[in-house]
């Protein structure tokens, strides 16, 4: 019993740990005051100056196109990663391992060296960087985990499924769409999900591939506000809204995956 | 072999081309460029200067096995903290610790840097000085729940059947751990150690933010030289790093083989 009390206690004061800068941040959303950390009294002034969009124009921009990046990037790898995965499962033992070693490549790579070799990538290519670049680059890094995603899937399909319904009379795009697609889809939601993710969060690969004309996205304008020295206090109420919002959206869909498995 | 390329194209391995010609593209090309960078000087001429560079630069090479230092410290401060609670939500009932779990991973949606920013306000509050002490802590704050979700993972698929036998023979609780869990959790714990220790040395501007600019790590250097235009300095240093992940990738494949191995003949 004392065992299973201070095992509790331990993970509660972890969490306690992770959670205190994000409880921070919504706390310090409610005051007006320009550097994180004081208080100035109550107020939702930041609240208001964030939904009337006249007043931060830039850091709304960079969340648009945040999203927008994060939606085609994620959308694209998730079709060229499940073209891919059902390829490689139809992959040679040999073979399969070869493009699975490219495949671990910019997982393995880190951030850093991604953004590096892109960047070097569109300099002598004599392209220059803004949105396409940075899309192209974020469904780089993308990709891989989506056909990490759908390859187990794959696996763990019955492959006489697929040739019964061949045998029936289907053609192969049909046999595709009602037999395969229908079994991969919970590994490309689940891989669009990661992408999803990855690409709202990722600085360091788009720092290097968002060339110099202004264009800006949350991480970016984030960093460039932290090196002059202080966050735009607008970014505390839109951080607790993200966060608020995500949270919700889980709670959501754990609710509804508790019941579909009753 | 005309034919033979027609026999392909009409099967289904032909799938793979599109990602394939893509990842040639954006993933081999570049990194192969990076290589071409680090061998060239600014005229395109081969050369080894970029490397004779860091090499009579005490300060790059101080920072360069300083950033491992942080990194391997990190990764096991991560290690100790994480295995522990991985464990207890491995132990917890299903339902419970898979929420456990998600409150563990959601903080990271929240973007990295106001985290870090956050972390930053947290140590002003209580007046703890930024440096070293707070950039370890600020590194093992956002990169713990990578090291505790994977060994949570294996944990949570091992037999529990083992531990009950490891009891049955009369082993007590240290030697059950050491001797059971500890084996059978080795996948995890390799590739908690893998996505903390590769994302912790190349990172920049983390470091940045919780010294206030006052440490420099091996990432920051690499990111200074190439806004500065120094790409195919910048690039040789990226090679170095490129070959510090890579020997860090082959020890921990290699070691998964060898408790994969052990596994089988426990």
């Amino acid at each position: 019993m004392v065992k299973k009390i201070f095992a509790q206690t331990y993970l509660w004061i972890l969490l306690l740990l992770l959670y205190s800068p994000i409880v921070i941040i919504i706390i310090y959303s409610f005051t007006e005051a320009k550097v994180l950390g004081n208080w100035t009294g109550f107020s939702t002034k930041l609240y208001t100056n964030l939904l009337h969009t006249g007043t931060h124009h830039s850091l709304m921009n960079a969340l648009v196109n945040t999203i927008t990046i994060a939606l085609i990037a994620a959308t694209a790898s998730t079709l060229l990663g499940s073209i891919a995965a059902i390829g490689i499962f139809n992959l040679k033992a040999r073979t399969r391992k070869a493009v699975g070693f490219v495949n671990s490549i910019p997982i393995l790579n880190g951030d850093i060296i991604t953004g590096i070799s892109l960047f070097l990538l569109f300099v002598s290519l004599g392209i220059s960087q803004g949105y396409v670049t940075v899309v192209l680059a974020h469904i780089t890094f993308c990709t891989p985990y989506v056909v990490l995603s759908v390859l187990p899937r794959l696996k763990q399909m019955n492959p006489n499924i697929y040739e019964a319904a061949l045998d029936l009379g289907a053609t192969p795009m049909q046999a595709l769409r009602k037999v395969i697609f229908p079994e991969i889809r919970p590994g490309m939601i689940s891989g669009f999900m990661l992408a999803l993710t990855l690409s709202i969060d990722d600085f360091a690969v788009t720092v290097f591939t968002i060339g110099n004309e202004g264009l800006e996205t949350l991480s970016t304008y984030i960093y460039a506000d932290a090196r002059k020295g202080g966050l735009t206090p607008e970014l505390r109420p839109l951080s607790a809204i993200i966060f608020i919002v995500v949270l919700a959206l889980l709670i959501v869909l754990n609710r509804r995956a508790g019941k579909a498995k009753k | 072999m005309n034919k033979k390329f027609l026999i392909f194209l009409s099967s289904r391995k032909s799938w793979t081309l599109p990602y394939l010609i893509f990842a040639a593209i954006f993933v081999v090309i570049p990194l192969l460029l990076i290589v071409v960078y680090a061998f060239t000087d600014d005229n395109g001429h081969l050369t080894l200067a970029n490397f004779e560079k860091f090499f009579q630069h005490p300060e790059s090479i101080n920072t360069f096995v300083y950033s491992i230092g942080i990194a391997i410290i990190t990764t096991v401060a991560c290690l100790l903290l994480g295995y522990p609670a991985a464990w207890i939500l491995s132990n917890s009932k299903l339902n419970r610790s898979k929420t456990m779990v998600v409150l563990f991973i959601l903080p990271m949606w929240v973007n990295i840097l106001v985290r870090t920013l956050a972390t930053v306000a947290l140590f002003d509050f209580f007046s703890i000085p930024l440096g070293e002490g707070a950039l370890i802590f600020g590194m093992v704050y956002n990169f713990i729940p990578f090291m505790i979700y994977p060994i949570y993972n294996t944990l949570q698929k091992m037999d529990h059947s083992y531990i009950e036998a490891a009891q049955d023979l009369g082993a007590n609780p240290l030697q059950v751990f050491l001797k059971a869990v500890l084996p059978l959790s080795m996948p995890g714990i390799m590739s908690g150690i893998m996505m903390v220790f590769m994302p912790t040395i190349s990172t920049f501007a983390i470091a940045e933010l919780l010294t206030m600019n006052n440490i420099k790590l091996f990432g920051t250097t690499i990111q200074e030289n190439i806004n500065n235009s120094m790409w195919n300095y910048g690039a040789a240093l990226s090679l170095i790093m490129l070959l510090l992940i890579a020997a860090t990738s082959l020890f921990s494949t290699d070691d998964k083989d060898n408790t994969n191995e052990g596994g089988g003949l426990w």
